[in-house]
């Protein structure tokens, strides 16, 4: 018991460790960006007073400045206030609620994500198994990876809309793309990753094939499928908001970054980037605590 | 040969037999050399072969001959038969790379040739499938122009094409990637020497890395204006982080014990640096810059979307998938991949030349 709790305090000093030179650069980080926000926006602000011909002091600036409706660079309470209002005081069911859009955009991105995944599963397995499959597939594999598929998503979507595959499928699918390639080659190593001593110990066993792939190298390329994993789903929402710019800003994260674009609304911009941001943490947490679980069942975690 | 190489020549004369069969079936229609092909390849499957590569060659060339007939009988549509014959030559070069693996004994000279021909011809037959597939079942150019369409529009539209290139991946992209990797390289080189920075920044670049970053670009648009400067602005923070993060990863890559002999040798900070640290950080450092590479073109093409000067490859997709024009659009994304899988081949190259001592590239080359 004793041993436990000491386990448990030198976590916490190490959590603190840890946390404390986060916090600082990221509390550095606000108050420079607090900084740019007077900066960048005082030229506009300046000549809105010499119009209004009004006297100004340096702390009416600062309040001023943060205070615009389409700043340059909004302020991050600004942000967080748009946030606020576009979240908890909007109906879900709402054209104006964040969470309507980041909803829309989770489901591409989770579709993209599980096709992708099954899809980078399935070329490792023949990859693994099948020497000309390897040799031939291999490469393009790679180079399919070089071709800025982001770049042309828009195009493969209109495409797809005008065959009628509209919706979610067009939007996942440059997912798909996007994240079948780090599972694929995480999984071609993770399957490869069995000692040769321990695939020669279940040849002594007379194992077939079959039963190798399943009893050995499967579980092997656990810890490798779920690392590749975390890249994979942070690639899908990429992908996935990438996928909604073209679709005429109609919904999703992606369109939100467009409409604010057009409109000029920068904070609706950065509101839905901040968004976008929490959401990528989010999953890639949720995929390592799932990790954690599995592989400490396994037998396999620290 | 094994059971598998068997199944597969058996499953090729079956489909040489079909295709064979429906020629004769609409025999006024069908252009003779399908006949031909058709038979040639079902009588190869039959052929006792003794030779030391087990016959692959001769695979390979039944392979291309079904090939080259199906495609000299395709004119705007394509001829019943040739659909037992575009399997049978899959199974037949399928069959013909099988065989090649299994050749005993190889110099490393045919190794070589073998890794590149297999790709290579993989390549060729997902280019001849797409061929055959859009012909074959009229699909309509605006959906996926068939590749000799993109070919001839891409030989067309030279001009075009090379002044795209130059403004977004010479202007935009390039310019970019240099600045965004050079300032991240020389920050996390100034960041190692406080391992307060260091515990802090590396899990935010992380971080930060994983964020969807194109979504700035409308933002940089704003800030920079239409020209290239905004897409180049997008390249820097794009390549930024994973630089950042990569190198200082990198530059923690040595041991102890490695340190402490250069220091037993007197050595300064900067000689530590330049002949220890740096090198041992190459392999991550590559590892960036190649990630880097897809992503500035990215970032370029992706900014361009959000307004752009009438010239790149970005508003050219957009454009002239608006008009219809998707095979422009094709010839651009054959820019753009080229450019990616070109700048991606060179840096690999470069990686090769700088860490010969790393593990992955002395492994035997087998």
């Amino acid at each position: 018991m004793s041993s436990r709790q000491n386990g448990i305090v030198k976590g916490h000093d190490g959590i603190f460790k840890k946390l404390s030179p986060i916090v600082t650069i990221v509390a550095a980080l606000v108050v420079v960006w607090y900084g740019f926000t007077v900066y960048l926006n005082s030229p506009w602000q300046i000549d809105l007073y010499k119009k209004a011909d009004v006297e100004w002091t340096m702390s009416d600036l600062v309040r001023d400045t943060m205070a615009h409706n389409r700043p340059i660079l909004p302020a991050p309470h600004q942000i967080i206030v748009e946030i606020w209002e576009t979240t908890v005081n909007k109906k879900i069911t709402s054209k104006r609620s964040l969470i309507f859009h980041a909803g829309i955009t989770l489901s591409s991105t989770l579709l993209g994500f599980v096709i992708g995944t099954i899809l980078g599963i399935g070329l490792a397995v023949a990859i693994v198994e099948n020497r000309a499959m390897d040799k031939s597939l291999m490469p393009w594999i790679i180079t399919s990876q070089t071709i800025p598929i982001l770049a042309i998503a828009p195009m493969i979507i209109v495409v797809l809309n005008a065959v009628g595959v509209s919706g979610l499928l067009p939007k996942a699918l440059i997912s798909t793309y996007l994240s079948f390639f780090p599972v694929a080659v995480g999984m071609v190593k993770g399957l490869r990753s069995p000692d040769l001593m321990l695939i020669d110990l279940m040849r002594t066993y007379k194992t077939s094939r079959i039963q190798l792939f399943w009893k050995l190298r499967l579980p092997s390329s656990v810890p490798f499928l779920f690392a590749s994993m975390k890249v994979a789903i942070a690639t899908s929402l990429v992908g996935a908001i990438v996928g909604e710019l073209p679709t005429g800003a109609v919904a999703g994260l992606g369109a939100r970054l467009l409409a604010g674009s057009y409109y000029g609304q920068t904070i609706q911009i950065w509101s839905a980037l901040i968004t976008a941001a929490v959401m990528a943490a989010a999953l890639v947490t949720i995929v390592g605590i799932v990790s954690r679980v599995t592989l400490r069942r396994m037998g396999l975690g620290s | 040969m094994t059971q598998f190489t068997t199944i597969l020549r058996g499953l090729a004369a079956v489909s040489a037999f079909w295709a064979f069969l429906t020629g004769m079936l609409a025999f006024a229609e069908t252009d003779r050399v399908l006949l031909l092909a058709a038979a040639v390849l079902l009588s190869a499957a039959f052929l006792p072969v003794q030779s030391r590569n087990n016959g692959g060659q001769y695979d390979l060339a039944a392979s291309l001959f079904g090939m080259v007939a199906v495609l000299m009988s395709l004119r705007g549509g394509m001829p019943s038969a040739s659909w037992g014959l575009v399997i049978s030559s899959w199974l037949y070069g399928w069959l013909a790379v099988e065989k090649s693996m299994a050749i005993r004994g190889r110099s490393r000279f045919v190794e070589l040739i073998l890794s590149l021909a297999v790709p290579v011809f993989f390549g060729v037959w997902i280019i001849f499938v797409w061929e055959c597939l859009t012909i074959g079942l009229e699909i309509p150019m605006v959906l996926l122009p068939p590749p000799s369409a993109i070919a001839v529009r891409f030989a067309e539209s030279t001009p075009i094409l090379w002044a795209d290139f130059q403004q977004t991946v010479i202007k935009s992209a390039l310019v970019g990637y240099v600045l965004g990797c050079g300032s991240a390289f020389i920050l996390a080189v100034l960041i190692d020497r406080v391992p307060f920075l260091q515990r802090g920044l590396l899990p935010i670049g992380n971080f930060i890395s994983a964020l969807p970053i194109v979504g700035i670009a409308p933002i940089m648009v704003m800030w920079f204006g239409f020209d290239w400067q905004s897409k180049a602005a997008v390249v820097v923070v794009m390549t930024f982080f994973p630089m950042l993060v990569n190198t200082v990863a990198g530059l923690q890559a040595t041991q102890a014990m490695e340190r402490d002999l250069l220091r037993t040798y007197a050595s300064s900070y900067v000689q530590l640096l330049f002949k220890l640290r740096l090198p041992a950080a190459a392999p991550f450092i590559f590892n960036a810059l190649k990630i880097n590479s897809t992503l500035a073109l990215i970032g370029a093409i992706v900014a361009e979307f959000f307004g752009t000067p009438i010239v790149g490859l970005g508003f050219r997709i957009s454009t002239e998938v608006g008009r219809m024009n998707v095979d422009m659009a094709w010839a651009e994304i054959c820019v753009a991949a080229l450019a990616g899988s070109l700048s991606y081949g060179l840096l690999s190259l470069l990686e090769k030349r700088v860490t010969f001592w790393h593990p992955s590239n002395r492994q035997k080359q087998v």
